[in-house]
């Protein structure tokens, strides 16, 4: 039986299992758009294109599954860039669809008419322009298998009008993929794996680097047999955390640029660093010739390129982590490194006195202490997406993630106004779990037209932003290294909560630590999606902090308050 | 130091595209690149010329094997290989020098495919050694004119991966892409 090539495009989508899609409708995807009320398909409807990407990439952290986003041509496709370049450097499984002119059209500068092929070719794992009907199995099959196989990432399905409109034959069978399949790297030889063992079972000093590829790969519990075995600690990167315990004994905590310093410093003194599943980016290395000196290095990785890209290593074995781990863990000796683990603790203790966590309770509220209080109130079972800056620092630091894909936050890309779409996603996809959004005011004027979608949509996600009236990320750096020049990093808000008023969601303002713990039990129990600002202290900075191209032990330490003060009783 | 690659393609618009983009977004510096149908109907074949050290190619193969349109990736490095390019060359040559350009030609094994009073154009293939010692040598006749096609290369003896030829999808050539450093 002929299908329209939109029908074609759902039929392909329920094939795979997709019940919910982001987007947005235009002139160009309308057939599409129209086939769709056929279908048992949940069309989330966003308020800008860029959210329906980041929705829909929060949809895949949280749960695992691909994201898919629907998109118009010319300007619906180029708003999805930024999406699609946030989820390509997180190695996130999306795919998105977008309308094109009709083929006979194409390169004629015809109304809403983009190369969005080329454009998203370098922030894309693979993209497609699809003219025919009968082209459109086997491109959107296609697309779902390299989005997820190897190291994922984003896919782009281009397909003109006339091949959403004319007529073809279903045929799932034979759109079955394989060129995904071209490049499965051999397992690695049984001598690099002894070499990787033999370096592991002599090693005095050794430290795990816990990445994301953790998480993309189910290696949780061989990762934890590995340390715990081997008594090797691990530290963790930011996407990495959650993928391993944060409150795990052998847990170190976040490394890089604003790590704790015991866990920078154990990196840096390590006789043996064993990274899996990361990538060595600049923000976690430092200054590449002072990095961890004296170490040696396995590197295991599903992406071949990334070997020896920033940091040469001994060792690297190629392949998907779990697979790799399983082949290595029954040669991995028992051993006890309690000399190591204790000259780590120290440091540990000498960095634990600076914790803003101790400073007293002056009347003054702490982006730390709300980051704090909401994990002990939540009881760390949260899931928290965060945006980009000094309040997604303060959370990777004073929330301590123990559970899978529990947070969500752009890393590679860094991009402002991720948080509130990607924590609409993350909710769609786990309905049964807490979701907060945890947001600068900055970073959440980007993209807060969404609220309207949650609104529209009925979904409660729970809102933290931290608000300080500066970009405050920008401003730390102005501070530190611009001699305090602010140059266009002062911002103005809204009233947030007669914002939230007129989104028709709770809203609430906190001033005070005390307050804190009312305004987050009062968010909670609202029916529907809440907001709270917490207006905090407004030239507050992250530290640690080793700065951009010095040495990872090189770090900017937290101004140690004098005289010492405790807070004494935990209001929390 | 250059490195020869040889990459196998689909045959379809926009996989030039693709792998030039790659060598721009990664900073690899492409010294030649020549690209051709085989003698399967849809692969297409490139060869790749790079500069630059080894580490660098070793990654740039990786990133290639990551391209959707990517059969296969050879690096020519290790192997005996077979390395042409052709270049057309219009020099300066009146009739009194016209007899010792010539000559010059012949030694060169090279073709005159076209006199003009006072120039001639000459067509070589060979190494890229032989192109530039067959140009420096007519340089001081003025060299009006040069086209080059860039390298296109091949391994001497058997196929190294006989995949290619069947109708299976191919696989790698090299046992084991686990590596020490």
């Amino acid at each position: 039986m002929e299908q329209t090539g939109a029908q074609i495009i759902w039929e392909c989508l329920l094939k795979m299992g997709v019940d919910t899609v982001f987007g947005y409708p235009g002139g160009a995807i309308l057939p599409t758009y129209d086939a769709m009320t056929g279908y048992p398909v949940r069309h989330v409807l966003v308020r800008h294109e860029q959210s329906a990407v980041h929705m829909a990439d929060g949809y895949s952290r949280a749960s695992g599954r691909t994201g898919v986003v629907v998109a118009t041509s010319g300007p619906g496709a180029t708003n999805l860039v930024t999406g699609l370049a946030t989820a390509m450097l997180d190695s996130i499984p999306l795919v998105a669809i977008t309308g094109q002119v009709g083929s006979g059209l194409l390169g004629t500068d015809a109304f809403q008419e983009v190369d969005i092929t080329g454009i998203t070719l370098p922030v894309t794992k693979h993209n497609y322009l699809v003219t025919r009907p009968e082209d459109i199995a086997p491109a959107i099959r296609e697309a779902f298998a390299v989005a997820t196989s190897g190291r994922p990432g984003p896919v782009l399905v281009d397909i003109t009008k006339d091949a959403q409109q004319g007529k073809a034959t279903f045929e799932w069978e034979k759109a079955m993929p394989t060129r995904h399949l071209r490049h499965i790297p051999p397992f690695p030889a049984a001598a690099e794996l002894e070499r990787a063992v033999a370096m592991i079972n002599e090693a005095k000093r050794p430290v795990i680097l816990a990445g994301h590829g953790i998480q993309l790969s189910g290696a949780r519990a061989e990762v934890l047999t590995l340390a715990e075995r081997a008594d090797i600690p691990f530290a963790i990167t930011l996407l990495g955390l959650g993928a391993v315990p944060a409150t795990h004994p052998h847990s170190l905590g976040m490394m890089g640029m604003h790590g704790e310093a015991w866990v920078n410093q154990a990196i840096q003194e390590a006789d043996l660093l064993i990274a899996l599943g990361m990538r060595f980016d600049d923000r976690v290395t430092g200054r590449l010739k002072a990095y961890a000196p004296d170490a040696k290095k396995i590197h295991i990785d599903i992406d071949f390129s990334e070997f020896n890209k920033n940091v040469p290593v001994d060792v690297a074995l190629g392949g998907d982590l779990l697979q790799v781990l399983r082949a290595i863990l029954p040669k991995v000796q028992s051993a006890r490194h309690t000399p190591w683990l204790e000259r780590i603790n120290s440091w540990r203790g000498d960095s634990a006195v600076r914790d803003i966590k101790n400073l007293p309770d002056d009347g003054h509220l702490y982006a730390a202490h709300v980051m704090h209080d909401l994990w002990k109130l939540t009881k760390g079972a949260a899931v928290v997406v965060t945006d980009v800056g000094q309040h997604q620092m303060w959370e990777a630091q004073y929330y301590h993630h123990d559970g899978e894909r529990s947070l969500i936050t752009s890393g590679g890309a860094g991009t402002m106004g991720f948080a509130l779409p990607a924590a609409i996603g993350a909710k769609m996809a786990c309905p049964d779990a807490e979701v907060w959004v945890v947001a600068g005011d900055g970073g959440f004027q980007m993209t807060f037209a969404e609220l309207m979608t949650a609104v529209q949509e009925d979904v409660k996600v729970n809102i933290a932003i931290i608000n300080n009236g500066f970009l405050g990320m920008v401003r730390q750096w102005q501070e530190l290294f611009y001699e305090s020049r602010y140059a266009a990093t002062p911002i103005l808000s809204p009233d947030f909560v007669k914002l939230a008023e007129a989104f028709g969601v709770h809203g609430q303002r906190v001033d005070k630590r005390a307050d804190v713990a009312s305004a987050v039990a009062a968010a909670r129990a609202a029916k529907g999606t809440a907001l709270i600002e917490f207006r905090v202290e407004q030239e507050d900075s992250v530290y640690p902090m080793v700065a951009a191209g010095a040495a990872l032990h090189d770090m900017i330490r937290r101004p140690s308050p004098s005289p010492l003060a405790e807070t004494g009783a935990d209001p929390v | 130091m250059t490195h020869v690659l040889v990459v196998y393609t689909d045959d379809e618009p926009g996989v030039l595209t693709r792998v030039a983009s790659l060598f721009r977004r990664r900073g690899f510096n492409i010294h030649s690149l020549t690209v051709g149908p085989t003698e399967r109907p849809s692969v297409s074949r490139m060869t790749v010329v790079v500069d630059t050290d080894a580490n660098t190619a070793r990654r740039a193969v990786e990133h290639l094997r990551k391209l959707v349109n990517v059969l296969e990736v050879q690096q020519l490095g290790q192997h005996a290989k077979v390395v042409r390019d052709l270049a057309l060359i219009r020099v300066s040559a009146n009739a009194t020098q016209r007899s010792e350009v010539l000559q010059l030609v012949q030694v060169f094994r090279s073709n005159v495919v076209d006199i003009a009073e006072d120039s001639l154009v000459i067509e070589c293939t060979g190494s890229l050694g032989k192109i530039e010692a067959l140009v420096d040598t007519l340089r001081p006749f003025g060299i009006l004119e040069m086209g080059r096609t860039g390298a296109v290369a091949m391994t001497r003896g058997l196929r190294t991966d006989p995949s290619l030829v069947s109708s299976s999808e191919p696989v790698r050539a090299e046992s084991s892409q686990s590596m020490s450093v």
